[in-house]
């Protein structure tokens, strides 16, 4: 008899999601959809608000990455204004992001994902977590700890509030770093790019090879990328042009003012997100398989497929040996993790970059600013991939409309993908044990933050 | 013994679960003294069952319900109730669980208006109805929980500091009530105020206020509402600061939004913050429009949509 097993919530991700599995008569995997729960429709109760109160509202569609939306938000915010923010109040925005960003990733990958690793995909439910990981790794969840906790007290020392930020302004940012700040922020942020390098090492040698079989297959299929880079088409999360990479490795670069001529969204009716796609294939939409339309990826592995390079020196290290082993595009789903380590690097280099940059200290943090009628994107790149906010203003600078793209809906098509794909090829006769459906979650864990 | 805690996030961001883990080392010294039954973020404890074969929808008994979120659709509700069911004290953690928080701005629109709207922007290829399928109805507008379900705590905040999610905790483990804050933001803000301004219209955010000096302290600052910015600090609960106290927006030189919600758990931002202007002889029509003073506390039927 035909029946389906239902997986929910989806655990140690963020957001509301369920897994449906439907098996045949003979206990196989007919189809398996991801539904994804929530709706708050931000899209609709901006409108009427004064525009500069944007970026300190939209913050709260996501308390994982509420910098990215919060600056996407402030860069849109700029365009409809036709105000050009200072130098170094674009600095700062970005190096509060960037540091936002190394915060994030150490939290996915030593609080979310590695308990599969470390406690194992069968370990108990009951200790396959983040409390078990502190009970069998104390010393190491301490650092854990302690690194983040280091990185968050940098966004909340200088910028007021860490999550759901305020201190990005249209114009630039609110307040100047003063030189004893920024004295004290490069040798946190030197420790931080230590424990990242710590990080990636004990990845490479504790927990990838263990599980090279996994990381091979589990999950993986086929797809496009998304992701931004800089005039030189290396990875930047703060600016830079669109790359919307083929399965093929062809790409194309776009202005994100653009970003409708390339990018459509789909409607499929077991979930309430949209599924975006690349509109500018002309190919359609199609989660089949084996020939997939217009499905691309976003979030770290995208972002290193798509660039040429890394901007900095350790990550481009860390990128070139990835590369030899896996090749460009690297398609297999479980490699986020290893692309997510290898961003670590970057961001903590970058923010010293950032820090050792004379402007960073000026006290010309914002622009003069005038509310007024306009259009305008603005784009980061958040930990789940390409983030897009476009406002049109009225006279007053009231939004009239908004449109978001989040980063996290780039992957609710490749995520229905990799899950179908591992339910097909872990499930048959219809066995089904509490660490095969761990290992369906797996690959979505992957493209979670 | 360890105290066993049941953790939920509702119609929320997660930025209330990530305060939880914002706690640095002592967030070591939580996980070594409660016991977590069920929490999606941090654990894999699933409503139908470890192998999605239950009937119905289960949380563990816990001591503790943490509940993060407002409720805004029929999964919510149910969540609710449950955990209502099986937790001995329900903290409504955050804003949107105390007054709706900023998706109750949904609350100015029918959930008809929102849907057309999301479901037919530029980029979207427009379905022929919303989607309908295994996923919750909406409710008619986003709820704070205490609207569904009793609730014995109220820990506001968006998100709440880590500090006080912290202390509420260590409180609850040693069996005493967590202290709340019941003054506003001004009483703990070191901004300099001398008395009633000669502001009679507000300024938008669109300028630095004056501070002097870039390294000059902020208490040396002159109050951001006298200086003719709207701030909502005092219509809005104190404790944003945490340990450091500080009020967290003006300690970046930024105006209070009031994301604590209410100096009291039932005012209205909207009315006590039109009352305190004009009773300074501020003009309220210099406002660019007022849906927002309730962008944290849109719940309880203070946001409702235009009638036609």
């Amino acid at each position: 008899m035909p029946r389906t097993i239902t997986i929910q919530p989806i655990t140690r991700i963020e957001g509301h999601a369920a897994i449906d599995i439907h098996l045949d008569d003979e206990g196989n995997v007919a189809d398996s959809k991801v539904r994804i729960m929530a709706l708050r429709g931000f899209e609709k109760f901006v409108e009427g608000k004064p525009a500069e109160e944007l970026p300190r509202i939209v913050s709260r569609i996501c308390g994982i990455c509420p910098w990215q939306h919060h600056l996407a938000s402030n860069k849109a915010v700029d365009r409809c204004f036709g105000v050009t923010p200072t130098r170094t109040g674009s600095m700062l925005r970005e190096l509060m992001q960037t540091i936002s960003h190394a915060e994030d990733k150490l939290l996915h990958f030593f609080f979310l994902a590695a308990p599969d690793f470390v406690m194992g995909p069968d370990a108990d439910y009951g200790v396959r977590n983040v409390i078990g990981i502190v009970k069998t790794q104390p010393d190491l969840a301490k650092q854990v700890v302690r690194m983040r906790y280091l990185a968050k007290m940098i966004l909340e020392k200088f910028s007021g509030k860490a999550i759901h930020p305020i201190a990005g302004v249209p114009g630039g940012f609110s307040k100047p770093l003063l030189e004893a700040e920024r004295k004290e922020m490069i040798s946190q942020v030197s420790e931080l790019l230590e424990f990242a390098l710590f990080s990636i090492g004990f990845a490479k040698k504790e927990i990838f090879p263990k599980y090279l079989d996994a990381v091979k297959s589990l999950g993986t299929i086929r797809t496009g990328f998304i992701g931004t880079v800089d005039r030189e088409g290396a990875l930047n999360l703060y600016d830079g042009m669109i790359r919307l990479m083929r399965p093929d490795g062809d790409y194309v670069d776009f202005d994100a003012q653009d970003y409708v001529s390339y990018i459509g969204e789909h409607v499929e009716p077991y979930s309430y997100a949209k599924f975006p796609y690349a509109r500018c294939w002309n190919e359609g939409f199609s989660l089949d398989l084996d020939s997939p339309k217009g499905i691309y990826r976003s979030n770290c592995l995208a972002r290193i497929n798509a660039a040429d390079k890394m901007a900095t020196p350790r990550a481009q290290a860390e990128l070139e040996e990835f590369r030899e082993a896996f090749g460009r595009p690297a398609q297999a789903t479980l490699l986020y993790h290893y692309a997510r380590l290898i961003e670590e690097v970057y961001a903590c280099e970058h923010a010293l970059e950032l820090l050792n940059d004379p402007d960073i200290t000026s006290p010309e943090v914002r622009a003069r600013v005038e509310p007024g009628a306009g259009t305008g994107v603005g784009c980061v790149e958040a930990p789940r991939g390409t983030l897009i906010h476009d406002y049109s203003t009225d006279a007053n600078g009231l939004i009239t409309r908004a449109n978001l793209i989040v980063g996290t809906t780039h992957n609710i098509g490749p995520i229905n993908m990799s899950v179908h794909q591992a339910a097909k090829s872990l499930i048959s006769d219809g066995a089904i044990t509490e660490g095969i459906l761990n290992r369906i979650e797996m690959a979505v864990r992957a493209y979670d933050p | 013994m360890s105290v066993t805690v049941a953790q939920e996030w509702l119609n929320s961001c997660s930025g209330c679960e990530i305060a939880l883990v914002d706690m640095g080392e002592r967030l070591l010294t939580v996980l070594d003294a409660v016991e977590f039954v069920h929490s999606p973020v941090l654990m894999d404890h699933k409503y139908f069952g470890q192998l999605g074969d239950g009937k119905h929808l289960e949380i563990p008994e816990a001591a503790v319900g943490l509940i993060s979120g407002g409720i805004r659709n029929e999964e919510h509700a149910e969540v609710a109730e449950e955990m209502r069911k099986k937790c001995q004290t329900i903290i409504a953690l955050g804003t949107c669980a105390t007054h709706g928080g900023i998706p109750a701005l949904v609350n100015s629109y029918t959930s008809q208006e929102v849907l057309d709207r999301y479901y037919s922007t530029e980029t979207t290829d427009r379905p022929d109805h919303a989607p309908d399928q295994g996923v919750p109805p909406l409710l008619d507008r986003c709820y704070a929980i205490d609207e569904k379900i009793a609730v014995d705590l109220y820990l506001p905040g968006c998100p709440p500091h880590p500090d006080q999610v912290f202390l509420a905790l260590t409180s609850l483990l040693e069996g005493k009530i967590p202290p709340l804050p019941g003054r506003s933001v001004c009483d703990f803000c070191p901004t300099v105020r001398e008395g009633k301004g000669s502001v009679k219209k507000l300024r938008r955010f669109l300028q630095a206020p004056r501070y002097g000096a870039p390294d000059e302290p902020i208490d040396r600052m002159r109050c951001l509402l006298e200086q003719g910015f709207l701030c909502m600090g005092p219509v809005t609960r104190a404790g944003c600061g945490g340990d450091r106290l500080t009020p967290r927006c003006i300690s970046a030189r930024v105006p209070c939004r009031g994301c604590y919600g209410p100096v009291k758990q039932d005012g209205n931002p909207l009315l006590d913050m039109l009352n305190a202007l004009a009773s300074n002889g501020i003009d309220i029509t210099s406002l660019p429009e007022h849906a927002s003073l309730l962008r944290f506390a849109g719940g309880h039927g203070l946001l409702r949509p235009k009638r036609a």
